[in-house]
This record gives C-alpha cells, structure tokens and sequence, in this order.
C-alpha cells in the first residue's frame, strides 16, 4: 500500500512537471523520486515550496510504513497525498491568474516598467 | 531583563477584525507574563496579499512605514507582530531594503512624499509573537507563573505557510539548538507543552491552507481545511492551536463550510495559542476571547475540566 500511495504522489507531481512542458526526471534525492521531481517542479516556481514538506513527510512515512504496519501511519500518508494532490489540482487551476500561495511568491520578481507609478 | 520585555505592537488589521480574539488574548498573555506591549502609533495595512500581488515594492514601502514609525518616533528596537502575514510582510520588507536597491529608492521616494523618517535595514527586529514569548520569557520562567495547566488536552499545533517561507527572509531561523526550524518549527510545540499539553505529531503543521484561494477557488480552500482537519483528528488531537488569524478563520469558516457544502463533519476545535496559554495562567475564557470563535471551545476546556 506505500508503494502505490508513493506511486500516486509521484504521479501528481509528474503532472504538474509536465504541464510546464518538462520531461519528468527520474532521478532521485535520498532515495526518492518524488523529492527529485519536486525539486524540479519547484524550479522557476518559488511558490511551488509551499508543498515541499508535505512531500518530505510523505517521504518520512513510507520510511516509517518499511517497520511497522500501523493503520494510523497508512492513514496520515493518504491524508499527506491527498493534501498534495489538492495543492497542485489548485496550483494547476490557477497557473496564469496569479501567485497561488501569496507567502512563497519570488521577490523582486515583476518586470520592471518605464512608468513607474512610485513617481 | 530581555530585549523582548517590552516591544512594538503591531497587531495588524486583522487583529481588529476576524482575529480580535488573537489581540486581546496576546494582550491578556503578556500582561500575565509581565512583558508589556507598546502598540505602534497610527500603524497602517502591511500591503497584506492584495498590495503585494499589485505591486510588491508598494507592500515593501507599507511595512517600512511602520517599522520607521517604531524606530524613528518610538525609539523601538523591536516590533512584535502576531499575525504571519504581517510578520512576512516586515521580515520581507527588512529582506527588500537589505539586498535589493531599486527598493530603497522606492521606499525613500514614498517616504519623503509621505513626510517621515525613511526605514533602513536593521533598524528594528521584527519578531512573531511566539518569539515574543518562547525568546522574552521562556519555558522556564513560563511553567513557573502558571496557576493552572492543559493537562490532558492534545493539540496539533498549526503554523501555516507564512510563518517559515520562503526561508531566506528568516535569517535568525534554522541556526540551530534554540532557534526555530523553518521546516519543522516547534515554538509553539515547546511553549504548549511546557503549559501541560501533549502535541501530537502532526506532519500538515505547515501545509497550505489555500488561504489565498478562499475567495476565487472556495472549494479547493474547503477540502485542503478539511484535510488538514481530518489529519489533525486522525493524530488524536483535541484542538487545533493556531498563530494567526487568516489560518485561525479559514480553519474555522472552512470547517462549517465542509459540512454544509460537502457534508464532512469534523470536529476538533480550534483555539489561538495565546488561548490555551492564557487558560493555563489563570485568565478566564471570556479575558481571551474564547467566546468569539466559531468553534466551540469553551465546551472542550469545561470537557477537559481546564477551566
């Protein structure tokens, strides 16, 4: 069951690479895939951060779901991917309307103007 | 005595809205703690999201204008501000006026128009509320004033997105022993649990609420809230402690909104650290705005006999 929960968070992120026109990496960091094609997601898309954790920890719980078989660690990991699945499903709705998560947007990031309206 | 004994208030728009309880509960909480709070005068908007997604370098002037204010009219050397996007808002202004030149210009062409002292970098130390509390007074110091205790009460606590990221405007962050973690923060983890609580481990701590999507995308806000509710009841918890506003109200409306809307009922509570930490000092419930929240959590502190 970790392998397929693992599986589908690989495949939402594999999504979202793939809607910028990326080729999905296989490559992987600390024995994840899904860090490595999150790093890649994130790239040119400081936003994209606010989903790193949320990858580590579902990372963490399948380490965890290796010893023991415990419902309530199975359970967290498919609230973690579902909570991931959501976040990009949004990201991806609104992609070209706007920063989705205000906190992670790039600083200094808007093309600087003739016009400047500070005059 | 601490450099945090007494600081700058800047509690922000939303704490004289949606998040009166969080002003008055802080208010209540330093009073009991002996530090004291000096609001910022004739504070304004921190450029919250809407300037900022305008035009980011307006936000920058609009924070600047009040640390200026506490460095220049109040001689302050540090700003307290419990709400994260408040907080973001100064630490990424202080971050802008450090590194980024065309900032400065911008903030000094404003702030001569608007006819006050220009803000430099480093003026002031922007500080959270935790750190306010966890860095002023300490779990020590904290235990030994408590008149009573959240014994018995488990509680995820919720840090949301703006209080960690992006990391490189947190450069007191993730320094090691002592300092808060921008990937696993654990403040307000060390100040509950010194009042008594048992956190539970909660791996949502930071995830995205899609607080910036409530308006143009509810329903993906509600289902994000009601994930990271069902993951908070999952891990056994009570009570959801939370640290600002915006998180406080989107956990809170969201929750009504997922029962009425997609028929999931949850029903851990949600209560402001600044709450809890009160009860556990002797303030009574109605001193810390308990009666204001949407979810009840008086009937969970009577439940658990803490007050």
């Amino acid at each position: 069951m970790r392998e397929e929960l693992l599986q589908q968070a690989e495949a939402v992120l594999e999504e979202w690479v793939k809607a910028r026109g990326e080729v999905p990496t296989a490559e992987t960091i600390e024995g994840f895939r899904l860090l490595a094609l999150h790093r890649q997601g994130a790239r040119g898309v400081p936003s994209f951060n606010a989903c790193r954790e949320t990858c580590r920890e579902i990372a963490y719980h399948y380490n965890l779901l290796a010893d023991e078989q415990g419902q309530k660690t199975l359970q967290m990991m498919t609230l973690l991917v579902e909570h991931l699945r959501l976040f990009v499903r949004g990201k991806l709705e609104v992609e070209g309307l706007g920063e989705f998560c205000c906190s992670s947007r790039a600083l200094r990031q808007e093309p600087e103007t003739e016009a400047s309206p500070h005059g | 005595m601490s450099k945090y004994q007494k600081v700058a208030y800047y509690p922000g728009c939303a704490l004289e809205g949606t998040g009166h309880a969080y002003n008055q509960s802080t208010k209540m909480v330093g009073k009991a703690l002996g530090l004291e709070l000096d609001e910022v005068k004739d504070w304004n908007c921190c450029g919250a999201m809407e300037v900022k997604n305008v035009d980011p370098k307006v936000q920058t002037y609009l924070s600047s204008r009040v640390m200026s204010i506490a460095a220049n009219e109040m001689q302050a050397k540090v700003v307290m501000a419990p709400c994260n996007g408040c907080y973001h808002n100064l630490k990424k202004a202080e971050y802008d006026l450090a590194h980024d030149e065309a900032s400065r210009q911008v903030v000094e062409r404003i702030s001569k128009k608007a006819g006050h002292d220009t803000y430099q970098a480093g003026q002031v130390e922007t500080i959270h509320a935790l750190d306010w509390i966890k860095d002023g007074i300490g779990e020590d110091e904290l235990k030994r004033r408590l008149k009573g205790s959240l014994k018995g009460l488990k509680v995820a606590n919720y840090y949301g997105c703006m209080y960690t990221r992006p990391r490189h405007i947190f450069p007191e962050k993730d320094q090691g022993a002592g300092s808060e973690s921008t990937s696993q923060p654990h403040f307000m983890d060390d100040l509950l649990a010194a009042a008594g609580a048992e956190n539970v481990d909660f791996p949502l701590k930071t995830a995205c609420c899609g607080g910036a999507h409530t308006l143009s995308d509810s329903d993906t806000s509600t289902k994000l809230v009601l994930n990271i509710l069902r993951a908070a009841e999952a891990a056994g918890a009570d009570v959801i402690a939370t640290e600002c506003p915006t998180c406080h109200s989107g956990l809170e409306m969201h929750q009504v909104r997922a029962e009425k809307v997609l028929g999931q009922k949850t029903t851990v509570k949600m209560l402001y650290f600044t709450q809890l930490l009160g009860v556990a000092l002797g303030v009574s419930p109605r001193k810390l705005g308990v009666h204001e929240n949407v979810s009840d959590g008086l009937s969970l502190l009577k439940e658990k006999q803490l007050v």
